[in-house]
């Protein structure tokens, strides 16, 4: 397998008054092409912040993060945006869908940055829909869909520009069990049938089971358990 | 769907909260559109450029002796002249008010050669004292024709015979190729009025003079003046505009009351829309998050927000000038002939759109500036 993204030496710390907190130090991973990884860890263990490291959505305080030989870490805010438009894919706990827009127009909303026609647009929406299985939801506003509805909403927002990587933060930290085993069965899909390469930060045992590798984050440091 | 679908979907989430806005400010744009419309009429009223007007010098209230009539017609540099008395008329009742003087038809005519009729309309109407001539806008207001007599009694003069009406046959309907104040009045003979009226006869309102030329206005205005000066009914001679105007003012400064009511009324809804949309921006700190997440750059969340606003704005505005029109389209037809129509001008019309357009980058300048410095993590931390 071929190296996605690396780390190196990353450290974040956070100032809180005059008070220096630091998250973690001098972090190094590797996440390879096609992985599906679940962060597990205490509250406060930086596994949040390590999804926005990797997302382009935070800076380290040192050290880099590499994607495919792009420093995230060195790129403008412009170009950050560029980057994540077309490599990242976010997936949300609580899954932040524009209320006032359809299922099918939250999903189109990435696509507004690319310069696809309408047309196009539309069927890549529709095939995003289709793959987590909720197409004959498209015309429906958030508020009249369930959590679980909700969640493929999310995950097909996250795959409709097909980025490299999808990163989930808490994906089923608001879902029932069996609506929670339904989307992590789609994020294994995803991640077998179409090669996406998924981080997925994660407090529940059960959910980690579905990735092919967990990471155990504690006081700044891995400790890796590959699944079956 | 495209960026203009997510500008409109998000600026009416809240539908009773939009609402309001869109009718702060349609009340704002209608106060600038109907007064401002006003205040256009007041600043430049509809004038010829070698009409004047000369009045008692007290107010145009009180009469003019009649012998002045042939006296300042020997004041170089005029070339017609003519005179009026405001009759105060109305139709069957009081409230039927219907704008009236009484003229000497030709020279009325020579003075005003904007007002035209069919020849022999205008021939039977100089000729027979009992005709009256009717502007068109009157005469389509009561239903008019040509041949119809009509009773036209009047709130200041009564009949020395104890008539209560004066009895006129609609001999001409006239109409102006101009706005002219007084275009839709109702003429009559002022002879007949001398005769017939039981006071009042005997005197004149104002004379209508048509110079040479307009850079004679001013040396013919004074020889006038002057003329009649130390005497019992001192005159004041002015343009057209400046008689329109002045009669205007007596209402009181009107220009500058509109302009403190516009200016207050603006300042308060900009305080209200600006305030409410800084509001409205921060209630989604978190979608904004959530589009920068997704790629949407720093410059294009803050040309969303702005949009936002300037679409409200302009679409309050555009609204409010609509209303504005329509009110002023009533209130031509309440007044009837008394005035020119007074409309929304070209100028008003672009003067307004770019006020909507600055009262939209105005508003929207704080709550876009905000959502263009926010930062995702902060946006999900405070959401």
């Amino acid at each position: 397998m071929t190296a996605l993204y690396t780390l190196t030496d990353l450290s974040k710390r956070y100032t809180r008054g005059r008070e220096s907190i630091t998250i973690f130090e001098e972090l190094n991973m590797t996440i390879e092409q096609g992985e599906f990884i679940a962060i597990m860890g205490p509250s406060g263990s930086g596994k949040t912040t390590l999804l926005n490291l990797l997302g382009g959505i935070d800076r380290p305080s040192t050290g880099s993060v590499e994607c495919e030989g792009v420093r995230v870490d060195k790129l403008s805010e412009g170009n950050l945006a560029r980057w994540r438009s077309a490599n990242v894919g976010f997936i949300f706990q609580f899954y932040n869908l524009m209320e006032t827009l359809s299922a099918a127009q939250n999903v189109e909303l990435p696509l507004l940055l690319t310069n696809l026609s309408p047309k196009e647009r539309k069927r890549r929406v529709r095939t995003a829909l289709e793959i987590v299985g909720i197409e004959d939801r498209a015309g429906h506003r958030p508020a009249q869909l369930s959590g679980g509805q909700q969640q493929r909403v999310g995950i097909a927002r996250a795959i409709v520009a097909d980025p490299k990587v999808l990163l989930a933060d808490e994906p089923t930290g608001d879902l029932d069990r069996s609506t929670a085993d339904e989307v992590l069965e789609t994020l294994q899909l995803l991640n077998k049938e179409m090669n996406k390469t998924i981080v997925m930060v994660t407090h529940d045992p059960a959910a980690a089971g579905y990735a092919s590798k967990e990471l155990h984050l504690d006081k700044g440091r891995f400790v890796a358990k590959e699944n079956a | 769907m495209n960026r203009l679908t997510l500008v409109r979907k998000n600026l009416f989430r809240k539908k009773t909260r939009s609402t309001l806005l869109l009718l702060s400010i349609a009340i704002a744009f209608l106060l600038y559109g109907a007064l401002g419309a006003f205040n256009q009429f007041w600043e430049d009223p509809p004038q010829a450029p070698t009409r004047l007007v000369t009045l008692n010098k007290i107010n145009f209230t009180q009469p003019l002796p009649y012998a002045y009539y042939n006296r300042l017609q020997s004041v170089d540099g005029i070339v017609a002249a003519s005179h009026a008395n405001w009759f105060g008329g109305y139709f069957r009742e009081p409230t039927n008010v219907v704008t009236s003087f009484a003229v000497e038809p030709e020279s009325w005519f020579t003075v005003y050669p904007e007002f035209t009729m069919p020849a022999e309309q205008r021939a039977r109407f100089i000729s027979d004292r009992t005709c009256m001539a009717a502007g068109a806008p009157i005469a389509e207001q009561y239903g008019w024709s040509v041949g119809d007599r009509i009773p036209l009694q009047s709130n200041i003069f009564t009949r020395a015979d104890g008539a209560e009406a004066w009895q006129l046959e609609v001999c001409a309907i006239y109409t102006s190729t101009a706005d002219t104040a007084g275009a839709g009045a109702v003429l009559l003979h002022y002879e007949l009025f001398r005769e017939t009226a039981s006071f009042g006869g005997n005197s004149l309102g104002w004379f209508v003079l048509l110079t040479e030329d307009a850079a004679l206005n001013e040396s013919v205005s004074r020889g006038i003046d002057d003329m009649f000066a130390n005497s019992s009914a001192e005159t004041e001679t002015s343009t057209e505009a400046a008689f329109n105007q002045a009669f205007l003012e007596q209402f009181g400064d009107i220009a500058t009351i509109l302009s403190l009511v516009i200016g207050a009324a603006f300042v308060s809804i900009l305080i209200i829309v600006g305030t409410t949309m800084v509001l409205a921006i921060a209630e989604r700190t978190k979608e904004i998050g959530v589009l920068k997440t997704l790629g949407f750059r720093n410059n294009a969340v803050f040309g969303l927000v702005l949009a936002e606003s300037v679409f409200l704005s302009l679409l309050g505005g555009l609204i409010g000038l609509g209303l504005a029109a329509g009110l002023l389209m009533a209130a031509e037809a309440g007044l009837g002939d008394a005035f020119p129509p007074i409309v929304i001008t070209f100028e008003i019309a672009a003067s307004a759109v770019g006020l909507m357009l600055l009262f939209g980058l105005i508003t929207g300048l704080i709550p876009a500036a905000s959502a263009l410095r926010l930062k995702i993590i902060d946006a999900f931390s405070k959401g």
